[in-house]
């Protein structure tokens, strides 16, 4: 039995009332007033998490663009400097050893943004790829803090905190400075949620006061602490795969829909040509987005019938805040969903699976 | 602390039962469980009519978490099913001795009763 791990706000979640719960090796607060209620405050205000539990590893040297460029299956060395990129990193079956955001700080140096559960995994996976490569691949997991502040009112609020030109920053782009007086902030315009918003990292010593900070200046306009139940509901709503659910070491990202982070055009990248070959000559199974017309939730492992025969399985499976009504994603046979009829049994009841394009909240 | 009033009987699972005068039983979860579970998005109930084995699954609390199993604290028949439950599942975190009741059975045999935990013993096991 190992310890788990604790943020450097546990004390802080404690204090607001966090209800706190084993989640990847770590204490997380699950909740601190309400999923529901959590989830809506991101949707229609902002809701403020704690994510220092992702793991982080910079990559700097000569070749530190050639060498990511070679582990990803986006493009990396085309990222410009100042931007960040959503990509996954396979193995040379075509599994996924991680999904990861990596941002460019310069033209030789990487932050990699990676799972909780996969952190050491990840960062070994890259060292023993590195051959003779000019890198150099630094563990950071435990300098960083994050902070997700995410919803509609979230910019007025950081703006207030922050001299950075906020709106200047794109999507998927990033900048560098202080918040509420903490310096050596990365704010990069990304997130986890569906909602507008922002991702914050820093040092992990400050990360108290930062998130004291946010959460004052958020409170007048509607802010909530969330906890990791709303992240859940928020990122199925909105249509974001999870590590360990929707992509796997044996779901590859053809099969999880994430082929738009596939590119294959002219360049040589681990697991190329399994991913080439699943493009090329269809995969055998596929994650599919539902929503179901009833009030049960169909959760993880639950089985996918065609008739009698089961087909599939249950991934991920929440209560839509937004629809009122159950959604999920699950992994299916390719034939059996594009002949479609397929149920899920919940306590003895045949419910529909409506298949849907996700995301949910558009 | 969670709330356990003195005038129910409880079962380990977390359900209450209320003796009426007429000798049916009342059944709900505690507010142990209604904390435990979080937001409640569904109660999943028998009908009207259908029997309850003592012990057994007799419906589900869904939360966005989890769906928890109901176990009927007696045998009995289901007389009055509470369909409030069908539109505002939140009652069961907002009012669980009360507007949240769940069921209620015409008690097989009474003598199962005597076998529940007083609030007393119930405070013990949370």
């Amino acid at each position: 039995m190992s310890t788990l791990q604790r943020t450097p706000l546990f004390a802080f979640h404690v204090a607001h009332g966090g209800r706190i719960v084993p989640f990847a090796g770590w204490e997380m607060p699950v909740q601190y007033t309400g999923i529901l209620e959590e989830h809506l405050a991101v949707r229609r205000a902002a809701g403020l998490f704690d994510v220092s539990h992702m793991g982080e590893c910079r990559v700097t040297g000569p070749d530190a663009a050639a060498f990511l460029d070679r582990m990803m299956t986006n493009a990396m060395a085309t990222i410009p400097v100042g931007m960040a990129r959503y990509t996954v990193m396979c193995r040379p079956d075509g599994g996924c050893v991680d999904d990861l955001i990596v941002y460019r700080l310069g033209p030789e140096a990487f932050l990699i943004c990676l799972n909780a559960s996969n952190a050491a995994k990840d960062i070994a996976w890259l060292r023993a790829h590195a051959g003779d490569a000019k890198v150099a691949i630094a563990d950071e997991c435990a300098s960083w803090a994050q902070l997700a502040l995410q919803g509609p009112e979230a910019e007025a609020i950081l703006a207030g905190l922050t001299a950075l030109p906020l709106a200047g920053i794109r999507r998927f782009g990033f900048a560098l400075g202080e918040v509420a007086g903490v310096a050596g902030c990365l704010v990069s315009r990304t997130g986890y949620t569906g909602s507008p918003g922002f991702e914050i990292y820093l040092p992990a010593a400050d990360a108290t006061r930062l998130a004291e900070a946010i959460l004052a200046a958020g409170k007048p306009r509607g802010l909530l602490l969330a906890g990791l139940g709303a992240r859940d509901s928020l990122r199925l709503e909105a249509g974001y795969p999870l590590y360990g659910h929707e992509i796997s070491e044996t779901i590859s990202p053809i099969q999880a829909g994430l082929g738009w982070t596939v590119k294959p055009a002219g360049r040589e990248f681990v697991g190329r040509e399994a991913l080439v070959r699943q493009i090329e000559g269809g995969v055998s199974a596929k994650v599919a987005a539902f929503s179901l017309d009833d009030r049960r939730i169909a959760r993880q492992g639950t089985p996918v019938l065609a008739g009698v025969d089961a087909v599939g399985e249950v991934l991920s499976g929440t209560l839509s805040p937004l629809l009122g009504k159950p959604i999920g994603t699950a992994l299916v046979a390719a034939d059996a969903l594009a002949r479609g009829g397929l149920e899920v049994d919940l306590r003895g009841n045949r419910v529909a699976l409506k298949v849907a394009d996700a995301p949910f909240l558009k | 602390m969670s709330n356990v009033p003195d005038s129910l009987r409880y079962t380990a699972e977390h359900e209450w039962l209320r003796l009426e005068a007429d000798g049916t039983a009342t059944i709900g979860i505690t507010d142990h469980a209604q904390a435990a579970l979080g937001d409640v998005t569904f109660v999943d109930l028998p009908k009207e009519g259908a029997t309850v084995a003592k012990g057994a699954t007799f419906g589900a609390v869904e939360s966005v978490k989890a769906a928890s199993d109901l176990y009927a604290p007696v045998a009995g028949t289901v007389v009055a099913v509470n369909a409030d439950l069908n539109g505002s599942p939140d009652l069961v975190n907002r009012d669980p001795y009360g507007a949240a009741w769940m069921i209620r059975v015409k008690v097989a045999d009474a003598s199962e009763l005597q076998a529940l935990l007083d609030a007393a013993a119930y405070r013990k096991l949370l």
